[in-house]
């Protein structure tokens, strides 16, 4: 196994730079949608309501790779997309919509009182979200996008089907020519694993410091300046 | 400075307010009292518009609302509310709660909403707590904090609803105390409370609501010690 690792060291890393900077790609751009269809959901305009309803049930009731493949071969027909935007795209509008539910739900589960706080204080409903709504529904989401990230991660692997040599298309050719799969799958499967690992250490580190009760230190340190943006 | 006419208002097939009048003068403070489910609470949130009423007028400083037009942010910024539940922001700490609608609604500066809020602080005795968060706080330290908070956008009428009934027995004395100072300051005030003891003290005029109706209003010792109405005799009996 080590022999495997360290055969195939460079492209195995090369892969795993491929595989980081998919992941993340698509984090930030699902993170972008999910906020944004949330915000559809829960707000009072019916149409957007709908809108958001409709993405819902299209994206979650076709698998990823289906969606991957209608990107990258199907639409190829009218607009080529290059291999890294089409899988950005496809797992970023994939996870987007379990995002945008975990945004809705940990906005929705912020007690009502803190709107009516809000708006006694004279704040309009869009300073009140901003300022009082969001800043607690993100912590409250923190842990569930701890979640949604990792599997993300994981699923980054079906990019390798539209040809791109992420972690997951490496090995597979990796393996084709040293026909010793079973180690060098598993030589892979640490990679993820330690990929994994970090993230949700990142994760845990975040909620602790978005957690007030935990950090009794920086209610100290914000006594000196509150920075007030405007 | 607030005047109610004949306001109703229904939750799905429940009217809540069955036309009530209340006229409320400037440094005047009003105690509505009634039983659960009286509409008192719903009387109050329809003065800042928490509640939007479905018939009626409301005139707030000789204005009449439309709710429809009338820009009801800066309506909100006259009334402050105090909550049964308190609603301090949790994120932020006492200091941040207080300041946050100055700077962001009024577009105070933040120096000077400070300095602001701790003359607000010193006023509910909690200059020492600016920096801690909410959670850290009893429930009477939580609510003066709220009054704080209110306080901080100079509002010219505070609305209380219910201010003490979430909070332990040993803790209502600190807040009523608070809301007896701002009284004597001069605020105009409605309150909703069970506390007779500070209507009975506070209060320039008691308001017995029933069944969404004001059955009678009076003078505070008018009003426990000769009540005229049987639904007011009835409930004070209870409670007394």
């Amino acid at each position: 196994m080590l022999e495997i690792f360290q055969s195939n060291y460079n492209a195995l890393f090369e892969a795993l730079l491929i595989t980081i900077k998919v992941t993340i790609s698509s984090l930030l751009l699902g993170s972008i949608i999910g906020l944004v269809f949330a915000f559809f959901s829960i707000s009072h305009i019916k149409l957007l309501n709908y809108i958001a309803q409709g993405y819902l049930i299209l994206v979650r009731g076709t698998p990823m790779i289906v969606q991957i493949c209608i990107l990258y071969f199907g639409i190829s027909s009218i607009v080529t997309l290059p291999q890294f935007w089409a899988g950005v795209i496809a797992l970023a509008v994939h996870n987007g919509a379990y995002i945008s539910e975990i945004f809705r739900g940990s906005i929705q589960s912020i007690d009502k009182g803190q709107m009516e706080a809000a708006r006694s204080l004279g704040m309009n409903y869009k300073l009140a979200l901003r300022r009082i709504i969001l800043p607690q529904a993100f912590k409250r989401a923190i842990p569930a996008l701890g979640n949604q990230f990792i599997l993300l991660l994981k699923e980054s692997a079906l990019v390798a089907y539209i040809g791109m040599t992420d972690l997951w298309g490496a090995t597979m050719s990796i393996a084709g020519s040293n026909f010793r799969p079973l180690e060098t799958y598993i030589v892979t499967g640490l990679f993820y694993l330690v990929l994994v690992g970090l993230f949700t250490f990142i994760f845990s580190k975040l909620e602790k410091r978005y957690d007030p009760e935990k950090s009794v230190k920086r209610s100290i340190k914000n006594s000196k300046g509150i920075t007030v943006e405007r | 400075m607030i005047e109610l006419k004949k306001v109703v208002k229904s939750f799905g097939g429940l009217t809540v307010l069955k036309g009530v009048d209340l006229t409320v003068s400037e440094k005047e403070v009003v105690v509505l009292i009634g039983a659960s489910g009286s509409g008192k609470s719903t009387l109050l949130r329809c003065i800042n518009f928490l509640e939007i009423l479905d018939q009626g007028e409301v005139q707030i400083n000789g204005e009449q609302i439309n709710p429809a037009k009338t820009d009801l942010n800066k309506i909100r910024e006259e009334v402050g509310m105090v909550f049964q539940h308190f609603n301090l922001f949790p994120h932020n700490t006492v200091l941040e709660n207080i300041i946050e609608a100055p700077v962001y609604v009024k577009k105070m500066k933040s120096d000077e909403a400070k300095e602001y809020a701790n003359i607000l602080l010193e006023k509910v005795g909690l200059r020492d707590k600016a920096d801690n968060y909410p959670d850290s706080l009893s429930g009477g330290q939580k609510q003066r904090v709220a009054i704080a908070r209110a306080l901080a956008m100079e509002p010219k009428i505070m609305l209380f609803d219910e201010p003490t009934s979430a909070l332990d027995p040993e803790l209502v004395g600190e807040v009523l105390q608070v809301m007896k100072q701002l009284a004597n300051d001069g605020m105009t005030m409605v309150v909703v409370t069970h506390e007779m003891g500070f209507a009975r003290e506070v209060a320039d005029r008691v308001a017995f609501m029933h069944d969404g109706q004001i059955l009678e209003q009076e003078h505070p010792k008018n009003f426990f010690d000769n009540p005229q109405n049987d639904r007011t005799k009835q409930f004070l009996s209870r409670i007394l």
